[in-house]
């Protein structure tokens, strides 16, 4: 069988369905409906055309050579999700969901959110189809991302700060799953990566393909061939497997997920979930976590919210295991290096989850060579990350030298 | 075969109300949560539901959540959870189950988990995130150790669904009254009494009705249509405030009596 023909609910030995008996109906619910709508032309029109109308799909693909001249000469091009309307490959996966929500005749949406992405991506979808929206959002992450909070509330979505646990996204998708468990039947959880219970990975997959089947005829026709490798940041995996997705069948192509590896991967405080963790539930899902040895969840650190999370969507954790793609971890600093350079080199300021992946694709021209085709996903911009990296650079400095 | 059912059942023959109650293990330390268990049952506590603290509780309101990120942080292991089922056993007749999410039991090995919970006298298993249609390993290693099992029903919970609930429940089936998480509420959704009676046409045998269930009458009421009634954030709460003779004192409450009817 095709990998691309790979479905839900086990994707080998992880994946599944770990959720409380009250939660199975609308598990249930969605993947019947899902079912029928990824067969049916009108709602596939009606997506196509929320991309090509509201969204701004096809999104671009721009080739970066001065950028890549730090990554070993290799050619280096960015699918370029950042300049989606919301700023991120997260609105592809929403307005699916969206549309699927309408379906089921349900008028309110809850969402988790780490850096905000899909807090704001759900938000829009929320105004757009007139729904009542409420994101969980932990605390730590709402101050750090004060800017998406703000874009949320403006867009008419109530924000609640999620204060249990780490205060972060494993904590947001906690307490959305108890909103969800008592709100079931007016409700849908619109989930934000491809992890959780089934249908959700590959649900969620399937809005985020797009991204690669895109890409994967963008760079053929720029280039007459396939790309030597595909990188893309990895926390939940939602934008890598969208990129990934359609090259899973390419055997010449390399796919490399790049996990938050916080301050070192060998260090306690990193979100490098597939090279650090072992199999475990959690959300739903069988996959790889960051655990400890009675099964608790570690709280996980990256300075990108987004990838600050310690699972990781069990497709990803199927391709990692049968060594289709490999995960690598990137730093902290790495990530914020690539950030910097991206934009005094190119003039686009990547989010910080995106750095991740353009420290990996440095990383990978420079084993690869110059022979080398690497596409990055550039999965969002970098807008709402000012604060954080003012902050490291030292921007709001009037002297700001330290950036070089 | 199943020790919880038994007692269910002959608590009911003698015409008296069946009371569940939950605590976690290792709130406020592991020594008190031991006599504030010993406590309820010598309270008229006829079932204990031994919580294992978990990071991520999903299922679980403030007062639970508050308790068990408390016991993790005091030092919670999951050994202590083997040594707490021994030591209230040793000492108290009831029979005792552990309610664990799913994770724990799969790190510790679902074999050595059944075979140690066996030896410390544990009753069995309810497991919250954990349905029959995953639960390929642990129904082998229950039926190996002969360990209860309790799986949940919801209000949602397709007639197939409950069908297959009742069969592979051992103990009781766990009637989530209404739908939501852990925590007390004034009234008990109409849900509850319909879920009761679905199970029943079903052919449940042995059903307990918790979430939300807080108060002496509720408990009266639900006994009124079902074979018990299950309190955990009540008594979390008042083992919180007044320590274990306060929980003892709620469960005497809840139980009409300490030593019921």
């Amino acid at each position: 069988m095709a990998l691309r023909d790979q479905t839900g609910p086990y994707f080998g030995d992880f994946g599944g369905r770990f959720v409380p008996e009250s939660l199975v109906q609308a598990i249930d619910e969605i993947a019947e409906a899902y079912d029928l709508a990824k067969l049916d032309p009108t709602f596939q029109h009606e997506l196509a055309e929320l991309g090509r109308t509201y969204s701004g799909r096809p999104s671009i693909i721009t080739e970066v050579p001065r950028f890549a001249e730090h990554a070993g000469g290799a050619r280096v091009i960015l699918k370029r999700e950042d300049l989606n309307h919301t700023g991120s490959h997260k609105i592809n996966n929403v307005l699916g969901q969206a549309l699927l929500t309408k379906r089921l005749g349900k008028t309110r949406v809850i969402a988790e959110t780490g850096a905000g992405q899909h807090g704001v991506a759900t938000a829009t979808a929320a105004a757009l189809f007139g729904m009542d929206c409420v994101i969980y959002m932990g605390e730590v992450d709402t101050e750090r991302q004060a800017l998406n909070v703000a874009r949320m509330r403006l867009l008419g979505a109530e924000v609640i700060p999620v204060k249990s646990g780490s205060r972060t996204l494993k904590d947001a998708i906690n307490e959305a799953m108890r909103d969800w468990v008592a709100n079931v039947e007016s409700t849908m959880y619109i989930f934000g990566t491809v992890a959780g219970p089934h249908p959700f990975p590959e649900m969620v997959r399937d809005f985020q393909k797009i991204i690669g089947e895109e890409a994967r005829a963008q760079v053929l026709e720029l280039t007459g061939e396939l790309p030597t490798a595909v990188a893309a940041a990895v926390g939940g995996g939602s934008n890598a497997i969208g990129i990934f997705h359609a090259f899973l069948d390419d055997p010449t192509v390399a796919l490399y997920g790049f996990e938050a590896g916080g301050e070192g991967a060998d260090t306690p405080r990193h979100a490098a979930t597939i090279t650090k963790g072992r199999p475990g539930v959690l959300h739903g899902a069988r996959s790889y976590l960051l655990q400890d040895e009675d099964g608790q969840t570690i709280e996980s650190h990256s300075i990108s919210a987004g990838l600050d999370y310690p699972g990781v969507g069990p497709e990803h954790a199927w391709l990692s295991a049968i060594g289709r793609a490999s995960y690598r971890p990137v730093t902290d600093t790495a990530a914020m290096d690539a950030l910097l350079l991206l934009s005094r080199t190119e003039g686009i300021i990547p989010a910080i989850e995106s750095a991740h992946a353009l420290a990996g694709a440095i990383e990978l021209g420079r084993e690869l060579g110059p022979d080398a085709t690497i596409l990055v996903n550039l999965s969002g911009r970098g807008d709402k990350d000012m604060e954080t990296a003012g902050t490291w650079f030292g921007l709001f400095d009037e002297q700001n030298g330290t950036a070089e | 075969m199943s020790r919880v059912a038994d007692v269910i059942a002959a608590k009911r023959a003698a015409g008296g109300e069946v009371l569940v109650g939950y605590l976690p293990i290792g709130f406020p330390d592991l020594d008190a949560s031991v006599e504030a268990a010993v406590a309820l049952i010598e309270n008229g506590v006829d079932v204990l539901e031994f919580g294992i603290p978990y990071s991520d509780p999903v299922m679980d309101g403030p007062v639970i959540q508050a308790a068990t990120t408390a016991a993790l942080a005091n030092g919670f292991k999951l050994r202590h959870a083997f040594e707490a089922v021994r030591r209230v056993t040793e000492r108290v007749d009831a029979p005792v189950l552990l309610m664990t999410y799913w994770n724990p039991v799969l790190q510790y090995g679902v074999d050595r988990f059944a075979d140690d919970l066996a030896a410390a006298g544990g009753a069995g298993l309810i497991t919250p995130d954990l349905i029959p249609d995953e639960a390929g390993d642990w129904l082998a290693a229950s039926d190996r150790t002969g360990l209860d099992r309790v799986f949940l029903a919801a209000p949602t919970s397709s007639d197939e669904r409950l069908r297959r609930a009742i069969e592979l429940s051992r103990g009781f089936v766990y009637a989530v009254s209404t739908m939501g998480i852990t925590g007390a509420r004034a009234d008990l959704d109409v849900a509850a009494r319909t879920l009761v009676g679905r199970l029943r046409d079903a052919g449940a045998e042995s059903v307990c009705v918790g979430i939300g269930v807080s108060t002496p009458e509720q408990v009266r009421e639900i006994n009124g249509y079902a074979d018990g009634a299950i309190v955990g954030s009540a008594l979390v709460k008042s083992l919180a405030d007044g320590g274990p003779s306060a929980a003892g004192a709620l469960a005497a409450s809840l139980s009409h009596g300490p030593s019921g009817h």
